[in-house]
């Protein structure tokens, strides 16, 4: 340090020196006793606790519904899937048809294992070779119909039966109305 | 001068061709013996026998003469002479003189004792005469076509290596067709189609379905012989060009695919092998035997496709949301007739082979199932919605001009041309149920062919 920056920090002390400090000494006064923390009153001692582990209550058994517990013969001969019909040379699906497919939706989604293969069939009517394609129209309406209702598509195959195998072997409107349809079969459960 | 033919050999051959005829299709055929040498055939020149001033010649084809002295042999010799009988009637290249005159003639017994002057009494232009000796496990049939007028021989043959009647009638029927009228005969062609006829019930359903299996028969309905034996849905075959296999679609698999039946020798060939997205129908031959187009739904819609037999190389020829079905070749291969309904209604329609130049072919209500006439034809017959039910029509491709064969008789769906162009098989449920029909093309000559179940669906091999 030089002297002169000795001569400034002595000065700056003394100044402070004279600033803080009382003329009297300062008179410690005795500190407050801490106050006392209130005595907790006394606990009996806890009761034991009980070592037990929560009894398992078994699950209610799951009643089997008719529907799961029967054969894929069985099923498909009562058939829980409601055939979709269709108007004459069309593969169109009506509003009723539609309400086919949306509660037959309503099943596949239930019982999501089921594999479901959907055959197409039609009337004698038309030519035996057209209804072959006619056919396959119709199975494939109804399962890009399921499809789009969130129903995986790799669920659902399609064959097309054409007019070979006539539900009804009539030969009237009435037969007539029975065969063209989208058959549902379930192949898997 | 003797013609510088090999009838013999020529005539061994034809026979050996054809051992199925005696076998069911599922045993390999007999071995084939190499041409035995040509046995002398009588030296005659070959003519033409005409009718009186351009009508068409009138025969008589009496029974033919045992040589031999046993009921057998006797048996054929009535045989071939009552099937040769039918075989030149369907072509009605001929006027025939009634068989039942024939018992005021006296029988010859063998080629030189044939009563001329009295089968000219019946105005007879030429007399089929024939003989027929015992010869080992078969035959040996000799023919002569006699002008009545000349009582030369317009045309001669021998055959043997055959115990079947009705094969000797109908190898004589297609020569004397040929020799004479410069006409391919069909007697020794084949049809085949679907049946029901066995009841058996489809598998793997809860359903009560009956299954239909691939069916073979002679021209005529003779001979009906099963095919497959797949207890599945086998449906809608065609023969091979070469007439010995047999395409058909069968459900084997699931769903729909196309297979070979090498029926002769007994061995299955998958085209569209299983193919997991879609189903295939209608396989169709090209003419040359190395292609096969059919329908297909492996793209998400019904299309025509070309593939090679063994089913490599698939080729999509439509595309079109409507449907497309029911492809059929021209003869040279150039063409496929089809059908779509991407008017509105089923329609026929032609396109390249190669899937280019489209032309629409009918306006009707509803057309289906088009098959194109052979060489030098140039025809399409299909089956058109006229009613409740359907009628086969043909149509002229170079004209125009649609013919109507049938007229509401059932329905009658499904046509096939003959090998000939001359005729075509169809189905009819004019008797009942749906049974196999062969008619002429002009509408002449209905005959049934078959009786038993449903018969659908037929095809007419070569």
């Amino acid at each position: 340090m030089t002297a002169r920056r000795v001569m400034l920090l002595m000065a700056v002390v003394s100044v402070m020196t004279a600033a803080c400090g009382k003329k009297t000494p300062p008179v410690a006064r005795p500190a407050p006793p801490p106050p006392t923390a209130p005595t907790p009153p006394v606990r009996p001692p806890a009761p034991p606790e009980p070592v037990a582990e929560p009894a398992i209550v078994p699950p209610e058994p799951v009643r089997d519904d008719a529907i799961s517990s029967a054969s894929l013969d069985d099923l498909n001969k009562n058939s829980p899937l409601t055939p979709v019909y269709f108007d004459l040379d069309s593969s169109d699906l009506s509003p009723n048809g539609q309400k086919a497919l949306d509660q037959n939706a309503v099943l596949l989604k239930k019982y999501g294992t089921w594999a479901i293969t959907i055959e197409g069939h039609c009337d004698e009517r038309g030519t035996a070779e057209y209804n072959l394609a006619l056919g396959e129209r119709r199975a494939i309406a109804a399962r890009a119909y399921l499809v789009s209702l969130g129903i995986p598509a790799d669920r659902l195959r399609t064959v097309s039966y054409g007019k070979e195998f006539p539900f009804d072997p009539g030969h009237d409107e009435g037969a007539y109305a029975k065969n063209r349809r989208a058959h549902f079969v379930i192949t898997a459960k | 001068m003797t013609k510088s033919i090999m009838p013999g050999v020529l005539a061994i051959a034809v026979l050996a061709a054809w051992p199925h005829a005696q076998q069911p299709p599922s045993q390999p055929p007999a071995s084939q013996q190499p041409p035995a040498p040509a046995p002398q055939q009588p030296s005659e020149i070959e003519t033409t026998i005409s009718g009186p001033s351009g009508a068409p010649p009138r025969l008589a084809v009496p029974d033919f003469i045992a040589l031999s002295n046993d009921a057998e042999t006797a048996a054929v010799a009535r045989s071939i002479g009552q099937v040769l009988w039918d075989d030149l009637n369907f072509e009605r290249e001929f006027a025939f003189i009634p068989r039942d005159v024939y018992t005021t003639i006296p029988k010859a017994t063998g080629f030189s004792d044939v009563p001329f002057d009295r089968w000219r009494e019946l105005n007879a232009d030429g007399v089929v005469v024939g003989t027929v000796q015992k010869m080992g496990a078969g035959f040996r049939v000799e023919m002569r076509l006699f002008n009545v007028n000349t009582r030369l021989a317009a045309y001669s043959r021998q055959y043997d290596g055959s115990a079947n009647p009705r094969l000797y009638a109908h190898t004589i029927s297609d020569e004397i067709h040929k020799s004479q009228r410069a006409l391919n005969g069909v007697a020794r062609s084949k049809i085949t189609y679907d049946s029901d006829r066995d009841g058996e019930r489809m598998s793997g359903t809860v359903q009560n379905r009956n299954i239909k299996e691939i069916y073979i028969s002679d021209y005529d309905g003779e001979n009906q012989k099963r095919v497959t034996v797949g207890r599945t849905l086998n449906i809608t075959p065609r023969w091979s060009p070469d007439a010995r296999s047999i395409a058909y679609t069968s459900y084997r698999r699931g769903g729909a695919n196309i297979f070979i039946s090498n029926i002769f020798v007994g061995t299955l060939e998958e085209v569209t092998k299983g193919d997991k997205v879609g189903e295939n129908w209608l396989p169709a031959w090209s003419p040359d035997g190395t292609k096969m187009a059919f329908t297909s739904t492996r793209d998400g819609n019904p299309e025509i496709y070309v593939a090679n037999r063994d089913g490599s190389n698939v080729r999509r020829l439509t595309n079109h949301p409507g449907i497309d079905i029911s492809p059929t070749w021209n003869p040279s291969g150039t063409q496929i007739a089809f059908t779509s309904d991407r008017s509105g209604s089923p329609q026929i329609y032609v396109m390249g082979a190669d899937g280019l130049g489209l032309s629409k072919k009918t306006s009707e209500s509803y057309c289906d199932k088009s098959t194109w006439s052979p060489a030098p034809f140039n025809e399409i017959a299909y089956a058109s919605r006229t009613g409740p039910g359907y009628d086969i029509k043909v149509l002229d491709l170079a004209t125009g001009h649609v013919t109507q064969l049938t007229f509401g008789e059932g329905t009658n769906e499904s046509p096939a041309f003959a090998p000939n162009g001359r005729h075509l098989a169809f189905m009819s449920t004019r008797a009942g149920k749906s049974q196999i029909f062969t008619i002429a093309k002009d509408g002449k000559g209905l005959k049934q062919l078959t009786k038993s179940g449903n018969n659908e669906k037929p095809d007419w091999s070569r």
